[in-house]
């Protein structure tokens, strides 16, 4: 599904490296995760996957489907299949949450080739997924994450990514500001779309979210680089160890 | 009241050369607005026509808008249905200013009386109270020489007085067919008390439009404006309006320009009843060879008022964008709520905003505040919406329509800020890129 190869990357205003060679694939069907202390370049690597500015990258590939990504502006990545939950999802005054949702769907079919979705088809899903995710009506007419609490804005981002279906979900330390039982709310929304189809790169710091959304992998990632690779018993060591002894050494 | 003395007496050549510029002129003859029409040539003969060195028009050349001829401007071809062709409405059109029957409404309407300039003839006329006072009114503290000359020469225009409820909106509409037109129109409109009217100004009117509007809004009345100026190129427009509010009374005015190489809007209010309301928004849209002005002043002289003005300007291809606001809250103007707001977006480096907003407050039980920014679109937000699958044009429509909501929202009629919704929508995709 996604397959990074040898990714090195800097940013592009200054000569700071971030990324420093990192190999990872998550395959169709698959839940990896990535830990890793702050600063180790986890979120770059999200925003450079989906096509940030600001980055060069100098170094190595990432495909998905087979498709090399890195050439692609970030609205043929989210055609492509690529979804990106943000750590810091932007406030957008002046947008209404469902007429941007609903522009964003259409505009990827349009992309694909696929028909439009109507406004009644849309509405009537939109409502369910949103219901699932306890997220009122109100909140799907005011603008895009205007106002939203930490917690309404992460459960937001779930509903973009269950409406636009994508098939490869990354998401960047979406359990972060969530309460109980809102982590509840968005493993069970991630767990919905969990599919043979789809691959998922779940990025976090706390074992308590992998209690809740199984992975099949567990990376560590310090310092630009997968520093080791394991099972779901690999965060749990992190969860009682921290990174002391799994940092890089070189 | 320190304000209202500092006028500085304008220079000799500037006079001279005023002089020689109406001496050429005929001020239209008879009737009861003559008087008025001369009181307006000698203000303007001891003013002089504007220049480059005013004050007041630091950031925009008046010399087009004086100058004998009208500089010639092709007439476009728009390419849509017309503004509001959907709204119940009662038409009256002037083409190249000058009135059209066969493509107006016959002018009546329940409750209001309407009649034009031109042609209406009795001597006890309401509207002579009106005509010239309230542009005279708005000559201080800063000379308006240009709306002075259109009440001298100005050659129709409508009288319009509300004594009710007008049942649906009246809606002036400017055709422009002539390259070398130059018109000059001036509407008067009184709003009786508890009446209320919507008024619709559309189109380009003329190569050269000069237009002045005095309202007088009476006690509890209510006056709504929406005006779209008109999309051709290389047109040129300076406008007044020169209201004065009653006691709760209702002043809404929003303006949409989109193209036009030179547009002066001049909005002069005085709230001189208490508990008055004041509302003046404008959005403007303009690319490449457009300048657009938008000149407010606002004088809060009694109790409890609230005066807004929103005005946000999206330019790109060297586009400029000038805002001159005041907001003047005279001695004893206690709990006034004056808000200002001028905003542009800048979407790309040769565009240019050139902003002077002012608070003069002279009483001390007042919350006024007043912000001016320009700025690009927003780079975190753009690549959001991308990373969600919209393309970076459509992406950047959305934010630039996002940017204009606050002015648009001024218009309190839903259907019709929809629909110029739509047109700044249709303007923007078709620069999409
Ligand atoms: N645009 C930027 N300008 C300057 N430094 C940057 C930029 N983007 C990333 N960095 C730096 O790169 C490093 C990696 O940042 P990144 O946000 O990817 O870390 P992270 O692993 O997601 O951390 P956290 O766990 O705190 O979210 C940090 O040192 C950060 O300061
Ligand atoms: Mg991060």
């Amino acid at each position: 599904m996604l397959e990074i190869k040898n990714l090195h990357v800097k940013l592009e205003e200054e000569d700071k490296v971030i990324l420093r060679g990192v190999d990872l694939t998550v395959e169709a069907g698959k839940v990896h995760a990535i830990m890793g202390p702050n600063g180790s370049g986890k979120s770059t690597l999200s925003y450079v996957l989906s096509g940030r500015d600001g980055y060069e990258v100098t170094d190595g590939s990432a495909t998905l489907l087979g498709q090399d990504i890195l050439g692609m502006e970030p609205e043929e990545r989210a055609a492509a299949g690529l979804f990106l939950a943000f750590q810091y999802p932007v406030e957008i005054p002046g947008v209404g949450n469902m007429t941007f949702l609903r522009s964003a769907v259409n505009a990827q079919r349009k992309a694909r080739g696929e028909p439009e979705m109507s406004s009644t088809e849309f509405l009537k899903v939109i409502r369910e997924k949103a219901k699932e995710l306890e997220i009122d009506a109100d909140m799907l007419k005011r603008p895009v994450n205007v106002g939203f609490s930490g917690g309404e804005k992460k459960r937001n981002e779930i509903l973009q990514m269950a409406m636009l279906e994508p098939k490869m979900c990354i998401l960047d330390e979406t359990d972060s500001g969530l309460d109980v039982d809102a982590m509840k709310l968005v493993s069970d929304g991630v767990n919905a779309l969990r599919d043979e189809g789809r691959g998922f790169l779940v990025i976090t710091h706390y074992q308590r979210l992998l209690d809740h959304i199984q992975p099949d992998v567990v990376h560590i990632m310090s310092n630009g680089r997968i520093v080791k690779t394991g099972g779901p018993e690999l965060a749990l060591e992190v969860e009682k160890n921290g990174y002391a002894d799994l940092k890089e050494t070189a | 009241m320190m304000a209202l003395l500092k006028k500085k007496a304008p220079d000799a050549r500037k006079l001279e050369a005023t002089a020689a510029r109406l001496d050429a002129l005929t001020i239209p003859q008879g009737g009861w607005a003559e008087p008025a029409r001369r009181d307006a040539a000698a203000r303007l003969r001891a003013q002089g026509l504007p220049q480059g060195r005013d004050e007041y028009w630091k950031f925009t050349r008046p010399d087009t808008l004086t100058q004998e001829d009208a500089p010639r401007a092709a007439v476009l071809e728009p390419g849509e249905t017309p503004i509001f062709d959907a709204f119940d409405r009662l038409k009256i059109v002037f083409t190249d200013g000058v009135f059209d029957p066969e493509a107006s409404d016959a002018l009546a309407l329940e409750h209001v009386e309407i009649e034009r300039l031109a042609t209406s003839r009795a001597d006890i006329h309401w509207a002579k109270d009106l005509y010239g006072t309230l542009e005279a009114r708005g000559q201080v503290p800063v000379d308006r020489p240009l709306a002075a000359f259109n009440t001298a020469f100005a050659t129709d225009g409508l009288l319009i007085r509300v004594i009710g409820r007008a049942p649906k909106p009246i809606a002036i509409i400017y055709r422009h067919e002539s390259e070398t037109s130059d018109a000059i129109l001036h509407h008067v409109v009184k709003v009786e008390e508890g009446g209320e009217l919507t008024l619709l100004e559309t189109g380009p009117a003329a190569a050269r439009f000069n237009k002045c509007m005095e309202v007088d809004v009476a006690d509890g009345a209510a006056f709504r404006h929406i005006r779209t100026q008109g999309r051709d190129h290389e047109r040129r427009a300076a406008t007044h309006i020169f209201g004065r509010l009653g006691a709760e009374s209702v002043f809404k005015s929003f303006t949409l320009t989109m193209n036009g190489k030179l547009t002066r809007n001049e909005c002069v209010l005085e709230l001189t009843g208490d508990d008055a309301v004041a509302h003046v928004a404008g959005a403007c849209v303009g690319d490449g060879d457009f300048h657009h002005d938008d000149t407010v002043f606002i004088t809060h002289d009694a109790v409890n008022c609230e005066s807004r003005q929103v005005f946000k300007k999206v330019l790109r291809n060297g586009a400029v964008g000038v805002f001159q606001g005041k907001i003047l809250v005279q001695p004893g103007a206690q709990r006034t709520d004056g808000y200002q707001i001028s905003q542009s977006l800048l979407l790309d480096e040769d565009s240019q905003f050139l902003a002077k907003p002012e608070l003069e407050i002279y009483a001390d039980d007042v919350a006024c505040s007043h912000g001016s920014t320009s700025g690009a679109i927003d780079e975190e937000a753009l690549f959001y919406l991308r990373a969600r699958g919209l393309p970076k044009a459509d992406a950047t429509v959305y934010l630039t329509l996002a940017f204009l909501a606050e002015a648009v929202q001024e218009i309190d009629d839903e259907d019709l800020q929809a629909e110029i919704v739509g047109r700044i929508e249709a303007w923007l995709f078709r620069r999409r890129r």
